[in-house]
């Protein structure tokens, strides 16, 4: 039986330790904001927090997480108001919107991280979240904006 | 015309388009809020439009039906329904948005719901071919000032006055003598007894009082939902007692089923059944390709379930498709004479005394869409009823196929559309619904059939792979005498019919027999290709092949007659005029009529001049960059890039800047116009740097991001400017989604040229500047 904490609950899973924290919060949690992209770490799409770093929930089994603080994109904040989710909807970034919340809970963790990025960090830290609607400028743009105050 | 000229209608290939009458039941069905009422339809009438457009034309064409489309609840909140598919274009709320500003609704009171696939009551569904606006702007328009007119009656009976002294303003209708006012939800039941006006007697807004329309101040309706994880795409539907499903599929296009052990996969935690999925015989249309299904209580079991599957199988006559192989049978066929689409004047011998002769051969191989979210879809099939939920371009093809697949009345199964996690023309296919479809029937239960990556890159429906060829003659002042192009590609109608070896006219139409070009002699071939692999609609289609070697041609002619590229492009484009392109049969003009959406080269050199000037064409640049600019006209959109490259000493390229000029006729959102141009230049990066789908022993060769990469923020054009062209006061409204991809790749190769001296011709650039 493991117990993980995920957006301030409790739960407990006593199925396969190795499935992936993804397939375990989209399937037997129901939290279907975290999204599945590549499964490989490649894409960025299922990005949660995990503690206080961004981790890919396609890699990372539930057994990794014992114990844990998961943060999904439903728990980052409780009315969705989150400065990068203020900025993301001040600067209009999503397209299709299927990256948009690995997006964010990278762009959240960068700015735990490090509150003032230069346009360069922005870019290297958001490297492994793909777009494939090609959204980049305005992701840039966001994360900058909640870095400077929505 | 044929009956593959239209993709619209390609996709009819199975469907006989029927005549239906709608029953007035139906229709009243519309929206089904109860205490609110359904507003009477007004008759379409043909003349009412103030320009034509194809939408008639496309399977059951437009509905023009304010019953339909809107209601109003007795609290004045106004429901619109929004019947095309949201992947990113933002027509989830453009549409909407059209007929909220006709009837002068509150958009703070408008609540948009996604209509299910039923195109008897809905119109054509079909949300491709960067159609929704130009098919749609008029037609909503339409009804929402039937919706106007019908408030304002209501509310000057009320009142006693007559109609011409009250006016509906922002959700409510006043009567300024007497300074009254009501609201639009006091007056519903009444203006649903009103008479319909027909539409000849609608006065639309005058464009000046717009309120939203051409603002771009109105977010997406669909925004909050998406920061939050809220938004709900096809992957995320989730039903009491769903299984889990991921299918093993046959590695070759067209391959069979022999034999498959199961023994291990049972074995794995999670796991409740392997079964059998049926397959259709090659070429299989949009129906499943067949295999062996894995059914778990979660997706990770199922994954981890089917890589336990022991599975022989047959791969059938594409076992030997070869990517090297085949390109040389493409680049063979394009040096010899092929079926002639277009010729104008003499080419061959215009070639021969021509006092110099450039030749291009281009190359532009299979592409994956890799939208963000793989392909998913639910189904819950009862009896001889079926429920899907699924991220689908084409809710009304869905609907008929899973009747067809299922062999139960279309009217007893239902199609809800999600949101897309991107469709770029995969998405029209609707595939991966049926196999969801013929799981749950034979399980009885809901099923979710997910697809990982490897799966969507594995057996998609491809971008098909070109060899494209131009010569073009000069005389000894250096200008154009003579064009030769052939193209070589197998062509989207394979999937449908076997044997096909030539390019359909959507294909031909598409930026190769319509080149705009005011050269004397022209001739377009197009040599015959055969398919191995399932092809099909990626975002712009052919104009990809085709506006890749056309536009790169100007390069080369630029650099041969010692020309700056903007100069030889207006050069070639010529006067400002009516393109007339007698000599191709069968022109397909994106399904438009050509009176009204003509290749016109003022708005092309139009576009050329606004994006050299915005973009500050023939600026100094500093060592290794380059300025590259093309043109192209698309979805009878009119659409020019220029594109900084800079190249270091080891190769290594970036893209300073990107500036994009667009003319897409009448526009509703400029806002979402410049995120579609955004991303058409990280698409055309994204294809022109990596793109490529090879195969061997008839298997795709690449899995997943690792080996068919996508431009990712790092390596994104720093500042991408889009620049729209402010229409003509009548000039109807053209494609945005698509148009803004072709160009880019060409401008990018002639910017490489530009600061490099090195011509790529061949795509993807891959490693070909590395030094
Ligand atoms: S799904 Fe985890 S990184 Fe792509
Ligand atoms: S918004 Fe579509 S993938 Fe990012």
């Amino acid at each position: 039986m493991i117990k993980i904490t995920i957006n301030g609950q409790e739960q407990t899973w006593d199925g396969d330790p190795e499935l992936p924290l993804l397939w375990y919060l989209r399937d037997e949690a129901g939290l279907t904001g975290t999204k599945f992209g590549c499964g490989q770490a490649l894409c960025g799409a299922c990005t949660v927090l995990v503690d206080k770093d961004a981790v890919r929930s396609c890699i990372t089994s539930v057994a990794d997480v014992a114990g844990r603080k998961i943060t999904t994109i439903e728990g980052l904040h409780p009315t969705g108001d989150h400065p990068v989710q203020k900025a993301w909807r001040q600067v209009n970034v999503p397209q299709c919107g299927f990256c948009q919340a690995g997006q964010i809970m990278q762009a959240a963790a960068l700015l735990m991280d490090n509150p003032k990025p230069s346009h360069d960090q922005i870019r290297e830290a958001m490297s492994g979240n793909i777009c494939r609607c090609g959204c980049y400028q305005r992701i840039e743009n966001a994360v900058h904006l909640a870095s400077t105050g929505v | 015309m044929n009956f593959i000229d239209n993709p619209g209608k390609l996709r009819g290939f199975q469907r006989s388009i029927r005549v239906e009458k709608v029953s007035r039941r139906s229709v009243l069905k519309g929206l089904g809020i109860s205490g609110g009422f359904v507003l009477a339809a007004p008759l379409m009438s043909r003349k009412a439009f103030a320009y034509e457009t194809g939408a008639g034309k496309m399977p059951h064409g437009v509905v023009v039906d304010p019953r339909v489309f809107v209601a109003i609840a007795p609290d004045g909140v106004v429901t619109i329904l929004a019947h095309r598919s949201e992947m990113g274009t933002g027509v989830r709320t453009s549409l909407p948005l059209i007929v909220a500003e006709e009837m002068e609704a509150d958009w703070s009171k408008v609540r948009v719901q996604q209509a299910h696939g039923d195109e008897a009551k809905f119109g054509n569904q079909d949300t491709d071919g960067s159609r929704s606006t130009r098919h749609y702007l008029m037609p909503m328009r339409q009804i929402g000032a039937s919706a106007r007119v019908m408030l304002e009656q209501a509310a000057a009976k009320r009142w006693g006055v007559p109609a011409t002294e009250v006016k509906a303003v922002n959700h409510e209708v006043v009567h300024d003598a007497t300074s009254r006012k009501l609201g639009f939800g006091a007056l519903a039941a009444d203006a649903a007894k009103e008479q319909v006006p027909s539409i000849d007697s609608l006065k639309l807004k005058d464009p000046k009082n717009f309120r939203y329309l051409t603002k771009g101040q109105i977010s997406i309706v669909d925004l909050h939902d998406i920061t939050t994880g809220k938004a709900r795409y096809g992957a995320d539907v989730r039903l009491p007692g769903m299984k889990y499903a991921v299918i093993a599929r046959p590695p070759v296009t067209g391959g069979k089923l022999v034999s498959f052990d199961s023994a291990e996969a049972l074995k794995i935690s999670g796991v409740e059944k392997v079964m059998e999925v049926r397959g259709w015989p090659w070429p299989s249309k949009f129906q499943p390709l067949g295999g062996v299904a894995v059914i778990a209580r979660n997706t990770g079991a199922a994954i981890k379930g089917r890589d336990a599957l022991k599975i022989v199988w047959d791969d059938g006559p594409n076992g030997q498709y070869e990517s090297v192989a085949f390109r040389k049978e493409l680049e063979d066929a394009s040096r010899k004479p092929g079926l002639v689409v277009r010729q104008d004047g003499d080419a061959d011998a215009a070639l021969k005394s021509a006092e110099k002769v450039i030749v291009g051969e281009y190359y532009i191989p299979h592409l994956a869409h890799v939208s963000m979210e793989p392909p998913a879809a639910v189904a819950d099939v009862k009896g001889d009823k079926a429920e899907i939920w699924a991220p689908v371009q084409s809710p009304g093809g869905t609907r008929e196929d899973t009747a067809k697949t299922l062999d139960i009345p279309e009217e007893n199964v239902t199609v809800n559309v999600t949101l897309l996690g991107g469709g770029f023309g995969r998405k029209s296919k609707c595939d991966f619904a049926l196999e969801a479809a013929l799981l749950s029937k034979e399980l009885g239960a809901p099923v979710k059939v997910q697809w990982t990556r490897e799966d969507d890159v594995h057996h998609g429906f491809l971008h098909t792979v070109s060899a494209e060829r131009i010569e073009a003659g000069l005389d000894k002042n250096g200008k154009v005498i003579a064009w030769r192009h052939r193209s070589v590609a197998p062509s989207i109608a394979s999937t449908f019919a076997a044997g096909t070896v030539h390019q359909a006219p959507f294909e031909l139409g598409m930026g190769f027999v319509d080149m705009p070009f005011e050269i004397a002699n022209v001739t377009c071939e197009n040599p015959e290709a055969a398919a191995h692999t399932r092809i099909g609609w990626f975002r712009s289609v052919s104009n990809i092949p085709h506006a890749f070697a056309v536009q790169s041609m100007v390069g080369e002619l630029a650099h041969a007659t010692g020309r700056d590229q903007k100069e030889m492009l207006l050069a070639l484009i010529g006067s400002p005029r009516i393109v007339q392109l007698s000599s191709v049969k069968d022109l397909w003009n994106y399904g438009e009529p050509y009176d009204s959406y003509p290749i016109d080269t003022a708005r092309l050199r139009k576009v050329v001049e606004v994006v050299a000037e915005k973009g500050e064409w023939a600026r100094q640049l500093p060592k290794g960059h380059g300025l590259g600019i093309a043109v192209h006209r698309s979805f009878v959109s009119y659409i020019a890039t220029v594109v900084e490259v800079a190249v270091d000493e080891k190769g290594k390229l970036t893209v300073p800047r990107v500036d994009t000029a667009i003319d897409c006729g009448t526009y509703v959102n400029p806002e979402r116009i410049q995120s579609q141009i955004e991303g058409a230049a990280i698409m055309g990066l994204s294809l022109a740097k990596y793109g490529e789908i090879t195969f061997k022993n008839g298997k795709v060769q690449q899995n997943n991001f690792d080996d068919f990469p996508v431009v990712r923020i790092d390596e994104a054009p720093l500042v991408t400017n889009v620049h729209i062209v402010p229409p003509g006061p009548e000039t109807p409204p053209s494609g945005v989604g698509e148009p803004g991809v072709p160009p880019f790749a060409p401008a990018l190769i002639n910017a490489i040229f530009a600061a490099t001296g090195k011509r790529i011709r061949s795509l993807p650039i891959g490693k070909q500047l590395e030094t």
